[in-house]
């Protein structure tokens, strides 16, 4: 994304150069004034709390202790073993997995079905697509969590409307083999946001390529396959990527649902809403940052996973 | 700085961010069929697919309908009807819902509003003047500057949660607004900062070679000719960090534990925290008032939002 800026601005540095008026000498000492918020923040709040927080994982480290007055006791990878032996994290982590795995695949598929029949110029188009966005933007409030856990409960809009056809519905929020499924419903329902990048996507194809495939006979669903789809797996990737990471992280759903437990049964217990009960209300700051770490290389694992697969499927037209 | 500049359509709307379009509909027909068995098919479909897709938007908007409906219905008939009619409507559930809570839930409202208005200032001001650094100007070290910035973007907050969360508490910030307001100032929410980036790239290179002949430094060429061209990228932004800071719960949640100073977000909790009471008028319309905000952010934002959206991916 970057290179193709980058890219222009050499061509145009080029261009300069030969006829326009002499190549000014670098602005250093000015950018780096205007980068210095920036710089600061970097520091202060990434480059160094990553490697402090790396370090914490290797230490057993309170929260109620001051690291200025008692600097924490290292203990090597005790943390780690820990994880490893520790069965509630390994159903963190499962439930974790399970939610991505599942829930993204959906959202995007969903997604990319609804941008398809979202033509362009089409009557009532600006409509549609801000009613599939709008719940995107609040999905992520407690409001709509707080909405949730009536909606899936025992009494509840979604057991309201099996009702109708005789079925008596189970209380979702409450039962270890359905609560984790109603957090899955709730992440696609908000598909709006990646349907909102598959429209621009879609719009960046060129008309021209479907009126040489009409002038050749290409039937619509030949089209969509050779023409439609080849052109759309880089944004298919871009999103698939994004949202696995944001995935990975989810906590207000997680937390409002089960009320702050995870239950039924451990059954919501989200990777980030274990990791902030171990921190905040264990106080063991050294676990839950060898957690993060862990968490970090899983998402990074993801990610190249992701990318190496990507060679196989994804088109470049240029 | 938001709302009249949103309404005034700047002369720089033109020059909009790279990877958008309009939806003028200038659609040339993909087909050269013109028959009229064709056209009758393709008026049959076009009418199925809007069935379709009114059904569901019906299905996509009606829980958020029958919580506001619900909020105006009397606690014992929320559950036994699921339509989104009543005939005993009442505002009750309001007046009991603000007094509820420890605390007033307006004051609830307005720690949000304090919360976002500082948010929004900071990132308005860090980042854009990280992004005219790189958008603009030439120096040693860009590449691997910008490399690092978006690297940032993809990084899980959790990793450097907790070393944060020590330094805000031995400066004595917990309990205040502070480690929720400060970062912003310092561009820590780098996704804005390639918003604006992409944004200013795609700026004409002749206005700023312009300034640079009539002698304005880099600090007039930000201040008086990037930052008014770039409206709509400081309106996306705006919106945004609005949206994200007042639905924003983990936050509020590990650095605030005094009642009176909750965002909403972290006060709705309290309903399900005293859920015993079971009085789920109140905690319906509450929700209704903390998301009444974030409704009209994106009534008056949607073009930016969609377009700021789909150029970057951020969501």
């Amino acid at each position: 994304m970057s290179s193709l800026g980058e890219l222009r601005s050499i061509a145009l540095n080029a261009r300069r150069g030969r006829n326009g008026p002499k190549e000014k000498k670098p602005d250093t000492l000015a950018a780096y004034l205007f980068l210095l918020p920036w710089l600061i923040g970097l520091v202060v709040f990434t480059v160094g709390p990553m490697l402090a927080s790396l370090y914490l994982s290797f230490t057993d480290y309170n929260l109620l202790q001051s690291p200025l007055l008692k600097p924490p006791a290292f203990t090597g990878l005790d943390n780690y073993v820990d994880m490893i032996g520790d069965a509630a994290f390994w159903n963190a982590f499962r439930v974790t997995v399970t939610y991505v795995v599942i829930s993204v695949p959906i959202q995007l598929a969903v997604a990319l079905g609804l941008a398809l029949l979202l033509d362009r110029g089409m009557r009532g188009l600006p409509i549609y697509r801000s009613i599939f966005y709008l719940p995107s933007l609040l999905g992520g409030s407690v409001a709509i969590a707080i909405l949730w856990r009536q909606v899936f409960g025992k009494d509840g809009l979604v057991n309201g409307f099996l009702a109708i056809f005789g079925v008596d519905g189970p209380g979702w929020i409450g039962h270890p083999d359905f609560a984790l499924g109603t957090i899955i419903v709730l992440h696609i329902w908000t598909f709006g946001s990646p349907m909102v990048i598959f429209l621009a996507g879609l719009r960046q194809i060129p008309e021209m390529y479907y009126e040489a495939a009409s002038v050749d006979g290409a039937g619509k669903i030949r089209r969509f396959f050779t023409i439609t789809l080849p052109l759309l797996t880089p944004i298919i990737f871009f999103n698939l990527v994004l949202q696995i990471i944001f995935a990975f992280q989810t906590f207000t759903q997680a937390y409002v649902v089960s009320g702050g437990t995870g239950g039924p049964a451990d059954s919501t217990m989200f990777y980030t809403l274990f990791l902030y009960r171990i921190g905040f209300l264990e106080y063991d700051m050294g676990y839950a940052s060898a957690m993060a770490w862990f968490l970090l290389i899983v998402i990074a694992v993801f990610t190249a996973v992701n990318f190496w697969l990507s060679k196989f499927w994804v088109f470049y037209d240029d | 700085m938001t709302t009249e500049n949103l309404l005034a359509k700047p002369a720089a709307e033109a020059a909009s961010a790279p990877g958008t379009e309009g939806d003028s509909p200038q659609k040339p027909a993909r087909s050269t069929r013109s028959s009229a068995s064709y056209r009758a098919r393709s008026r049959v479909f076009s009418t199925l697919k809007h069935i379709g897709l009114i059904a569901a938007s019906l299905v996509m908007i009606y829980p958020l309908l029958w919580l506001v409906v619900s909020s105006f219905k009397p606690n014992d008939e929320i559950f036994r009807d699921l339509t989104l009619f009543t005939t005993n409507f009442t505002v009750e559930n309001y007046v009991n819902g603000w007094n509820d809570l420890q605390v007033p839930f307006g004051v609830s409202l307005l720690n949000s509003t304090i919360i976002a208005a500082g948010a929004i200032i900071g990132n308005l001001v860090s980042c854009s003047l990280a992004a005219y650094a790189f958008g603009r100007l030439n120096f040693r070290g860009r590449t691997l500057l910008f490399a690092l910035m978006l690297a940032t973007i993809m990084l899980p907050f959790q990793v450097v949660l907790i070393p944060q969360f020590t330094i805000f508490k031995e400066l004595g910030w917990l309990n205040t607004f502070l480690p929720l307001i400060v970062p912003k100032f310092l561009a820590t929410d780098a996704f804005f900062v390639f918003l604006m980036v992409q944004f200013i790239r795609a700026l004409p290179k002749e206005i700023f070679e312009a300034a640079r002949i009539d002698g304005a430094g880099h600090l007039r060429t930000f201040v008086q000719v990037t930052l008014p061209l770039m409206v709509p990228a400081l309106a996306t932004t705006a919106i945004f960090t609005f949206i994200w800071t007042w639905g924003d719960f983990f936050g509020p949640l590990i650095y605030l534990r005094l009642p009176e100073l909750f965002p909403s977000s972290v006060a709705l909790k309290g309903f399900i925290d005293a859920q015993s009471s079971s009085d789920f008028g109140s905690m319906f319309a509450m929700s209704v008032l903390s998301l009444i905000p974030l409704f009209l952010a994106f009534l008056i934002g949607q073009r930016f939002l969609i377009k700021g959206f789909a150029t970057t991916g951020i969501k």
